[in-house]
């Protein structure tokens, strides 16, 4: 065989091996999705299990009411403070982006999207749980926070950063002050971009499990009071997942798909919305 | 006249670098009265009983960087073989359901690893990669003793959580590679694989390395999926089959069942070993692929 044949098969051959390797890596996707369903989705069929909340091990009809509650109250509140944060913080990075002090807030971000969540726990108990004495999804809600502010102050600047410069110089020419070019023309075209961004924090932060085992604690009652102990979806596939119990682990796997559907759907979504972002921002 | 818009914005905006000075000042305050008790000692000691209040972190950090760099090992080649698919030209339709596919993998909470995790690849890889390969090499120590909770196992699961990073940065390196540097390759008689391996792959070296860098600091603080398969056991382990301990791992377990003084502020002090290394590592690799990618738009 001459050489020039051999450095074709050789070509060849290593072009199926990358190909082999990429299916490989969606493997895992598919079967995390596989056994997420096929364990999940029988437990799930019931509608108890979405009205009713713990029971105990023996009882029939325990349900995850209680962590659907609570990761939609910690993920709300945490929202209330980390997204109008984000989108302001954005917002001063896209428009005095060159200051000195923006590169510092930007090093700062990517620093704290980078920072473990159960060292962000560790924080949230320090700074309310240990001075309060007591657990409390108030806690929860600022630990989540922390981690959703970065991922909404750098989409922001991001989807900023796409509006056609054109738009803030004829703004800027008509004599508005630059809070309005910002506030009123700027940031509406960009509001999909910042959507994006918006949901994906929110899909983080639905399935932080880390940051609310010492701040949110559990609770195995339904509670709809911030300043109690809430539990979470990821909370219940964590400890529900390690017990012995088969009706547990059963509710555990019930719990994920859940928490699946929820994390996957919000991602999707925000997929759409940013193509949108992408698409208007070319119209402009 | 003053920019009060500018100064509004400013002030919100630094609520980020604000929340990570308190974190370190805090987590530092609270570890305080272990870190006066135990001094260096601390990082050094193989010892952990929270009864005779000796505490020593080396196991938990051993742990934490063997996951870590076995995980890299496992996911540095299929992530660099993804990025360089997803990096070609042409039929863009699959080649944007896998980049999809890929990075759903990065959005799927650490729990639902952790329990997929528990249930399904740890079972399997203790029967099909730990006990036939113990049988095989299990003459060599740190290949015997094979158990289903283990820090290989712990490895195999941080691996592919840390397969998106890798790839999704990766790629976008590989395309930012100058069309020409490419293209000469091919007009000089290059095959596919040579223009790859030995002009496209080393031009995107530094920039993968960010990626892996960036990578290694998720697997560092990954905690849930790490926790309920490595085996929670204080020890040096003589094997990578054994059960073993993460820094991140220890204090999901301990933290709300710790008491006393000393306990919880050894917990708290891992927490800050934790977050200085990530912190260095992130650091490190954000300045890498910035200053790779400043590079490559210099060059073309």
């Amino acid at each position: 065989m001459n050489r020039n044949a051999r450095r074709r098969y050789a070509s060849s051959g290593w072009l199926a091996v990358m190909y082999a390797l990429t299916l490989l890596a969606l493997i895992p996707l598919g079967l995390i999705l596989w056994f997420t369903v096929s364990k999940g989705l029988p437990p799930a069929l019931h509608l108890e299990f979405f009205t009713n909340s713990f029971r105990p091990v023996g009882v029939p009809g325990s349900g995850v009411a209680d962590a659907i509650v609570g990761t939609a109250i910690l993920v709300s509140l945490a929202s209330l403070m980390a997204i109008p944060i984000g989108i302001l913080g954005g917002v001063y990075l896209a428009e005095y982006g060159v200051a000195r002090w923006a590169s510092w807030v930007r090093l700062a971000s990517d620093v704290l999207v980078g920072t473990p969540s159960i060292a962000i726990g560790l924080f949230a108990y320090a700074l309310l749980v240990a001075p309060l004495h007591h657990f409390s999804g108030y806690s929860g809600a600022v630990a989540l926070a922390v981690l959703m502010l970065p991922i909404v102050i750098r989409t922001t600047e991001g989807a900023v950063a796409l509006i056609p410069s054109g738009l803030r110089e004829s703004g800027l020419a008509l004599g508005l002050p630059r809070w309005r070019v910002s506030l009123q023309l700027i940031l509406p075209a960009a509001v999909p971009g910042v959507i994006t961004g918006a949901l994906l924090a929110v899909a983080r932060a639905s399935g932080e499990t880390a940051p609310l085992l010492f701040t949110a604690f559990g609770n195995q009652h339904l509670v709809f009071d911030p300043n109690s102990q809430l539990q979470a979806l990821p909370l219940t596939v964590y400890q529900y997942a390690l017990q012995p119990y088969k009706s547990l682990q059963d509710q555990a796997w019930g719990a994920a798909l859940v928490l699946v559907v929820i994390v996957l759907g919000i991602n999707l979504a925000s997929r759409w919305v940013l193509r949108r972002q992408i698409a208007l921002a070319g119209q402009l | 006249m003053p920019d009060r818009f500018r100064t509004l914005t400013a002030a919100v905006a630094s609520v980020a670098p604000l929340i990570v000075v308190v974190i370190v000042v805090i987590l530092f305050q609270q570890a305080a009265p272990a870190v006066r008790r135990y001094g260096l000692g601390f990082l050094t000691g193989t010892d952990w009983n929270p009864v005779t209040e000796s505490f020593g972190a080396l196991p938990a950090i051993f742990g934490t960087v063997a996951t870590s760099f076995l995980a890299l090992a496992l996911a540095l080649p299929v992530g660099v073989a993804v990025a360089v698919t997803l990096a070609e030209q042409g039929q863009q339709g699959i080649r944007g359901v896998i980049g999809t596919g890929v990075e759903l993998l990065a959005a799927i909470p650490s729990v639902v690893y952790g329990i997929w995790a528990l249930y399904v690849l740890a079972p399997w890889s203790y029967a099909h990669l730990e006990v036939p390969i113990s049988e095989h090499f299990g003459f060599i120590g740190w290949l015997s003793q094979p158990g289903v909770r283990s820090l290989f196992n712990a490895s195999l699961v941080l691996a592919v959580m840390i397969l998106p990073t890798l790839s999704a940065i990766s790629r976008d390196v590989i395309r930012a590679v100058p069309r020409g540097l490419k293209e000469n390759a091919v007009a000089l008689g290059a095959t596919w694989w040579e223009t790859t391996w030995r002009v496209i792959l080393p031009a995107a070296r530094a920039g993968i390395f960010g990626a892996t860098i960036l990578a290694l600091g998720r697997a560092l603080g990954e905690t849930i999926a790490v926790t309920m398969v490595i085996g929670n056991n204080h020890a040096m382990p003589p094997s990578i089959f054994a059960p073993a301990y993460t820094l991140s791992a220890v204090i999901a377990n301990e933290f709300t069942e710790a008491t006393g003084v000393y306990h919880p502020a050894a917990l708290i002090e891992l927490g800050l070993v934790l977050i200085l290394v990530t912190l260095i590592v992130n650091v490190v690799a954000l300045l890498l692929v910035r200053s790779t990618s400043r590079e490559v738009s210099r060059a073309a």
